[in-house]
């Protein structure tokens, strides 16, 4: 692999840049691997990398029916933090936070982790104490956050309002170390580091079927053929219900759109990343100058990547109340994704019904920030059979009844 | 230069003269120009700098597609960034500004970038800026976000001086874009009787027609035009909109409009912008087409245009962009432009055709009135920085050798034309590649469909791919009448008008390079992507590299990613990647489409609910009561509720135990109106209420009361209250504040989805009612002081209700308490609720009357160890956590929640259990506070045993109380547990019960 760096593109740049290769290779699938990613996102990619790089097992396949990275990694804002309420979400979610932290080095791939710091706005007196509550759990468990004061809320976000008419700004959970970073280098970055391993990355290929003998994985149908595996990792998001009626099972999981639009770039004007639950909205600013928003939810399940239009209104309503100069910034584009809601909004990182078959869904709206410590985690499980931050995150929990329910710290929004 | 020409300007009054400012400086224009005409009459080509390389840029097109002639516009509240001059109508006081430079639009420091222009390829930042690690936040970051964005940020202080507003409408058939396709398919289905709203995004009527020439019914087609607008306007069922874009198509014939209604007069009465959301039984998509650029070296250099938009600004608005102007083209479009020119009296020293075989009979006429014309030629370079100077000259086949070198101050290009296919996309709709024209255009066997299953969406015209005036009319025709069809109407058998048809034209050439063998020299200067600065060499990279499918691409290069979406770089780019890969252009596909079409504004988005209307504050009957007395209010739901009523120099911590202190000695006075009230009636009630509670509710007496909990189907504890039964088939349902609207929505759930042949109402009575707590020793002294109903122990004991007339007002009469005092809650009619205030304030005057706010509440039911939802529950804590098994029926078959509090982990005794905790120094326990246990878990975090739920200061007891859950807790009384603060000091708290006042319900029972 070419290395990146400033050096390189010096080089490059008296040659015209015709020397560079390409970031992964694109190969025909061999006949077997020892493990089968099916979906090439940033999730998949991650488990494939971390299968590799702390477990030496880089006879993987990663199969996607798009194009890698296309799907929830290329659409979400892009935000990371980790100041989760229970402790096993906390600790998948700081793993990943502090792997992000590295990851341009780690790579060599510039990710643009831009640890500008997330703040969540508390806005009713219930609010103050769920994030004191968060701020207390977050200290015990190794995440460094803090609750902050109003007039420091404006310190850092000059365009905020704080008396807004509706709901004042009280306070806020500041953690400082979290921030955005560039969702389609995380995927690119990744599938580099594993074409670079050996790994194939397997692009405009669908899964169509997960060929079992005895109970036990032994294979998949693609549409470029058969292809043999030992051990399969589903990681594919909003098709995990899909793709686990294929391997023989049933997820408690539901597929909804999410939406998030854009802003016209302007020049900076925020450096945090505010998100304002009371009032269901979020927004940073990208490093091209977009206001990136998030949306709500659609209240129906569905699998079309485009969105209704009425949540889109809401989300705005609440973030020109919390910004007023908003009401003088147009909206460039609005998207969807469709993401995996489980019944407790946590994910499922498990072992499945079928031998062989690992389950890595149901991250829901926050994902993006999950991507490396998902990996982590799920080449931990796939390759040793257990990991310590999969264990409470099982598919069985459902049936036990052992949620872990973020509501009252994460609110609606991510 | 650039100026004002003495004929031409159709859109133009010239006899009023308008006054505006660019960067400041005086500027005069005519009304009917749009900022940008305006601009260019005043020799202002330059309009801006691009977004990477800060290069100069003028304006290239006429219209939405308009990439980089952004402006911010206005001053103070009426400031806005990003807006296109193309679409900006000249109004009188107009100030507009340049963007992206500093310190001004001539010299700009960051034009410094294209020096460095070959260290700055697609992508260069995902190679580099990794090393030192911290510098990308502290270094590289903030330099990039710097030099990036476009306009200003509005100001952060003022509010929007503009207001905005929703419009609902329902048509039969919708009908976007107003030119001539789009009024005869108006006409089509208007005639019909079919309701018909027709948008248009520009002011005016006919779209491109008037500028290109041709005649229908043997007129011009400015007179088609007006009659077709006269007999529309006649039309009671039409309805017709200017200066409103069709934004987006969604779902279900769900389509959003974007008028813009006083962008051109700001500050008149009225809305700025008006967002229509209308349902749409069939849409007509009827949105033109865009003329591409082509790519070659230079292409940017402010000057060079699109030939159409040069044609444009002749006949519309009387300018010229330049004396002497080089047209190039690979179609014969661009030869009107060059005929254009020659009839306003310009020079036009040459025209490049691509085509080794040249023109058809444009060209042959062109040709004839002396203009040269090379075939087979193209522009190897454009000349000039800041304008363009001249063009170098070259085989099209070859790989830029300059045969020949011409002065101009102006190019006209065109690369052919892509229809508006946006629309038709946004909710699915498919294209096609038509190799022959070069464009992708609509399939219509692959429409966007409707819930039936059918077509919704229809292209017609130019954004169909339709290009002669006769087969434009004609495709519009169908159109109208196939939508008319479609919604139940019967159109006519009128046919479309005759038009002339455009001589022989010569097929177009596709010409994605110029010239076909250029140099990596002159393609690091063939710009894609104006305002991103994404140049063909970009994509070539990109492709090289391995982003090979569109969406790679586009996001890699950032090409048409800017404020423009692509409209003018999309296909060029496109077409560039797919001839690297060596693939067919369709096999690339396009990005997605989505919506709007061009930005609309945030302000139009939110509408009116703004301000005061944002999620308007529901108020109780005694709201302004509340802040007269200055109390201090939190929000609670959607209401604003008395946390306390401090006075004057009191702190809210003292108010709060004055409060409290007053009520236990004497009476308090708490407004609980906003308390949910459902009412649940019918043959069935029973039983359902049997499902909705843990409860036993069936078998409540009439005129009793029962305190009940509800659970969610998971089991977890989502709300509790007071349940009354009013008569045999009437329950009321007390529920929390924040809960109300929840609840009912819960029973609604299960009464439309499971017990849909359950004969039961649930009504939402909430605002119907005032409800007071009247509370404390002196309680009942204070009603029977008001009379009207015997309120003894006898008539009305605990946990019972009664209805009378008390103080002369209708009322209901609850004996429930939330404190542990004698305690009573009456509801009133809404109507009278401030009139029974004042009579409790009246009469409770010899008593010290206290009103008390939320907090005191909050107190008093911890001592009294009750729990509050949200505090003590989460959405995780069942009520067997809370000790509440007594609330749960043991007798009931089943009830909502039962069978998933029966699941494995929800009857582990491991679950943490409801106590009392003091602090052993009597100090108040922080928030939230966990209780460790030793040691860490195998992910490293502190392990714990429990936690806060609510913690207050008790002035009844005089110390700290607070209530948690804790691991094995009922067990472990008198143990001491180890709270970390924030600050990493230990509180240390004692295991105790949960009840310290009154135990055994001595007062509450007197």
């Amino acid at each position: 692999m070419r290395r990146y760096s400033a050096f390189a593109i010096a080089r490059e740049a008296a040659r015209y840049h015709s020397g560079w290769g390409k970031a992964w290779s694109s190969p025909e699938p061999k006949k077997k691997y020892d493990v089968i990613i099916v979906g090439a996102g940033g999730h998949g990619l991650a488990t494939a990398f971390y299968l590799g790089r702390n477990f030496g097992i880089t006879n993987v396949a990663v199969i996607e029916k798009g194009w890698l990275g296309g799907g929830n990694t290329g659409r979400n804002t892009t935000i990371i933090r980790s100041n989760y309420l229970q402790d096993p979400s906390a600790a998948i979610y700081e793993k990943s936070r502090s792997l992000y932290e590295t990851m341009s080095q780690d790579l060599n791939y510039n990710v643009m982790f831009s640890p500008r710091g997330v703040m969540m706005l508390a806005q009713t007196q219930a609010e103050v104490r769920g994030y004191l509550r968060t701020a207390q759990a977050n200290a015990l468990q190794g995440v460094s956050t803090r609750f902050i004061q109003p007039a420091e809320v404006k310190k850092l976000v000059p365009i905020i309002n704080l008396d807004g008419p509706r709901y004042p700004v009280l306070g806020a959970l500041w953690q400082d170390r979290a921030g955005t970073a560039r969702h389609d280098a995380v995927a690119w970055g990744y599938a580099r580091a594993c074409s670079d391993m050996g790994m194939d990355i397997i692009q405009q290929c669908e899964v169509t079927a997960v060929r079992r003998e005895g109970g036990r994985v032994v294979g998949v149908d693609t549409t470029k053929g058969a292809i043999d595996c030992d051990k399969l990792g589903i990681v594919v998001a909003g098709n995990s219900g899909v793709m686990a009626e294929r391997a023989g099972f049933r997820l408690p999981i539901e597929s909804v759109a999410l939406q998030a639009l854009v802003s016209e770039p302007i020049k900076p004007c925020m450096d945090v990343v505010v998100m304002a639950n009371t009032v269901h909205g979020y927004m940073s600013q990208s490093d091209k100058g977009e206001m990136v928003i998030g949306g709500g939810a659609d209240g129906f399940n569905n699998y079309t990547q485009r969105g209704s239009f009425h949540h889109i209104e809401e989300t705005v309503r609440a973030l020109v109340e919390t910004f007023p100069m908003v009401s003088r910034l147009k909206m460039l584009r609005q998207w969807g994704g469709i993401v995996d809601m489980t019944g407790d909004r946590s994910p499922i990182l498990s072992k499945t019904p079928v031998e062989g078959v690992f389950i890595n869904g149901g991250w829901g709206t926050g994902g993006f920030k999950a991507t490396p410590g998902s990996g982590w985690a799920m080449a931990e499980l796939m390759a040793k059979g257990h990991s310590p931050l999969t264990d409470e995150f099982s598919m069985w929990r459902f049936k036990e009844g052992k949620f872990i329910d973020e509501s009252v710290a994460a609110g609606v929004a991510h | 230069m650039s100026t004002r020409l003495a004929t031409g300007g159709r859109l133009l009054d010239k006899g009023r003269q308008v006054s505006f400012t660019f960067n400041g400086k005086r500027m005069t224009g005519c009304a009917g120009d749009t900022l940008a005409s305006a601009l260019l009459a005043n020799d202002q080509v330059m309009m801006g700098r691009s977004f990477k390389y800060h290069r100069p840029r003028g304006v290239v097109a006429s219209g939405a597609e308009e990439p980089n002639a952004l402006v911010g516009l206005g001053t103070g509240a009426r400031f806005e960034p990003n807006q296109r001059a193309t679409t900006t109508e000249l109004f009188e006081g107009l100030s507009a500004a340049s963007q992206n430079h500093w310190p001004s639009l001539d010299y700009d420091i960051g034009a410094v970038n294209q020096a460095f222009a070959r260290f700055l390829p697609a992508g260069f930042y995902y190679k580099m800026f990794m090393f030192p690690r911290v510098f990308w936040k502290h270094v590289y970051e903030p330099f990039i976000r710097q030099s990036a964005g476009l306009g200003k940020a509005p100001d952060a202080e003022t509010r929007d001086a503009d207001t905005y507003e929703h419009f609902h409408a329902y048509t039969d058939v919708l009908v976007i874009g107003g030119g001539i396709a789009g009024l005869q398919a108006a006409l089509a289905a208007g005639r019909s009787g079919a309701r018909v709203l027709v948008m248009e995004q520009t002011p005016h009527w006919g779209g491109r027609a008037p500028v290109d020439g041709g005649e229908v019914d043997g007129k011009p087609a400015e007179a088609f035009i007006d009659a077709a607008v006269a007999e529309l306007e006649a039309m009671d069922n039409v309805t017709l909109r200017l200066r409103c874009m069709g934004a987006g198509v969604y779902d279900h014939g769900y389509v959003l409009g974007y008028e813009r209604l006083s962008d051109h007069a700001p500050g008149a009465d009225g809305p700025r912008h008006r967002l229509w959301r209308v349902r749409a039984g069939q849409v007509i998509t009827a949105t033109g087409a865009i003329e591409r650029p082509l790519s070659f070296a230079g292409n940017d250099v402010p000057g060079v245009m699109l030939a159409s938009a040069l044609r444009d600004y002749v006949v519309n608005w009387g300018v010229s962009a330049g004396d002497r102007t080089v047209v190039v083209t690979n179609n014969d479009d661009a030869y009107r432009t060059a005929l254009v020119l020659l009839d306003a009296g310009l020079n036009v020293p040459l025209i490049l055709d691509a085509r080794a075989g040249g023109g058809g009979a444009l060209a042959d006429e062109a040709r004839a009135r002396g203009i040269r014309v090379e075939t087979g030629k193209g522009i190897a370079k454009v000349k000039g920085r800041a304008r363009v100077t001249g063009v170098a000259i070259c085989a099209q086949a070859g790989e830029g050798a300059v045969l020949e070198e011409v002065p101009c101050d102006a190019v006209a290009m065109s690369g052919g034309w892509s229809p508006v296919v946006h629309l038709w996309s946004h909710c699915g709709g498919k294209l096609n590649w038509d190799d022959a024209l070069a464009m992708f255009r609509p399939d219509a066997g692959r429409a966007p469909t409707g819930h039936d299953g059918a077509p919704f969406v229809a292209a017609c015209g130019a954004a169909n791919g339709e290009f002669g005036l006769n087969a434009i009319l004609k495709d519009a025709n169908t159109a109208g009448q196939t939508a008319a069809r479609a919604t139940g109407h019967k159109p006519g058998r009128k046919g479309a008008p005759k038009a002339s048809d455009a001589g022989d034209e010569a097929p177009l050439e596709q010409v994605w390079l110029m010239p076909q063998g250029a140099n990596i020299k002159l393609r690091m200067k063939a710009w894609l992507d104006y305002q991103n600065d994404v140049k063909v060499s970009d994509v070539q990279l990109a492709a090289r590299e391995g982003y090979e499918s569109v969406e790679h691409t586009k996001r890699y290069t950032t090409l048409g990613m800017a404020t423009d979406q692509g409209k003018l770089s999309n296909i060029n780019g496109l077409a560039v990647l797919s001839n690297v890969l060596g693939q067919p252009i369709p096999q690339a596909g396009t990005t997605t489409f989505r919506p709007p079409y061009t930005p609309i504004s945030m302000g139009a988005i939110a509408g009116e609910a703004r301000g005061a209307l944002f999620q308007p504050i529901r108020r109780t009957t005694v709201h302004d009561w509340h802040e007269a007395q200055n109390a201090y209010m939190e929000p609670v739901g959607h209401w604003r509720r008395p946390y306390c009523f401090p006075k004057a120099g009191e702190s809210h911590e003292d108010a709060v135990q004055r409060e409290v202190r007053a009520t236990r000695d004497s009476l308090g006075l708490l407004d609980a109106s906003t308390l949910g009230k459902l009412i649940v009636k019918g043959p069935d009630a029973g039983r359902f209420m049997d499902m909705m509670y843990t409860n036993m509710m069936s078998n409540l007496a009439v005129g009793k009361c029962r305190y009940g909990l509800m659970c969610s189907e998971n089991g977890f504890l989502m709300d509790d209250g007071v349940v009354a039964r009013l008569s045999d088939d009437t329950w009321l349902c007390h529920t929390t504040t924040g809960g109300a609207e929840r609840v009912h929505a819960h029973m609604e759930e299960f009464l439309q989805t499971e017990w849909w042949d359950w004969q039961i109402f649930v009504a939402n009575v909430t605002e119907q009612y005032a409800q007071f707590g009247v509370v404390g020793p002196n309680s009942r002294k204070v009603l029977e002081k008001l009379g009207g109903v015997d309120l003894s122990k006898e008539a009305l004991a605990f946990m019972q209700w009664t209805e009378g007339t008390l103080a002369g007002i209708e009322s209901r009469i609850f004996r429930i308490s939330f404190s542990g005092e004698l305690s009573y809650e009456v509801a009133v009619p809404a109507s009278m609720g401030r009139a029974f205030w004042n009579k409790l304030l009246e009469a409770g005057k010899e008593f010290g009357v206290t009103p008390y706010g939320t907090e005191a509440l909050h107190i008093m039911r911890a001592e009294k160890g009750f729990i509050m939802i949200g505090d003590e529950t989460d959405g995780t804590v069942i009520p067997q956590d809370l000790g509440l098994n007594w609330a749960i029926s043991k007798k009931k078959e089943d009830y909502i929640g039962k069978r998933a509090q029966a699941r494995s982990y929800m009857t582990n005794p491991e679950r943490w259990k409801l106590v009392g905790l003091e602090t052993v120094d009597g100090s108040v326990l922080p928030d939230g506070a966990y209780a460790v246990g030793e040691g860490v878990n195998a992910n490293g975090q502190r392990v714990v045993q429990g936690r806060v739920t609510s913690t207050y200061h008790s002035p009844t007891l005089e110390r700290g109380i607070a209530m948690g859950l804790v691991l094995h807790g009922p067990d472990r009384m008198g143990e001491v547990l180890d709270f970390p603060r924030l600050d990493g000091s230990i509180v240390q708290a004692k295991i105790v019960d949960h009840v310290w006042f009154d135990k055994d319900g001595e007062k509450q029972n007197v």
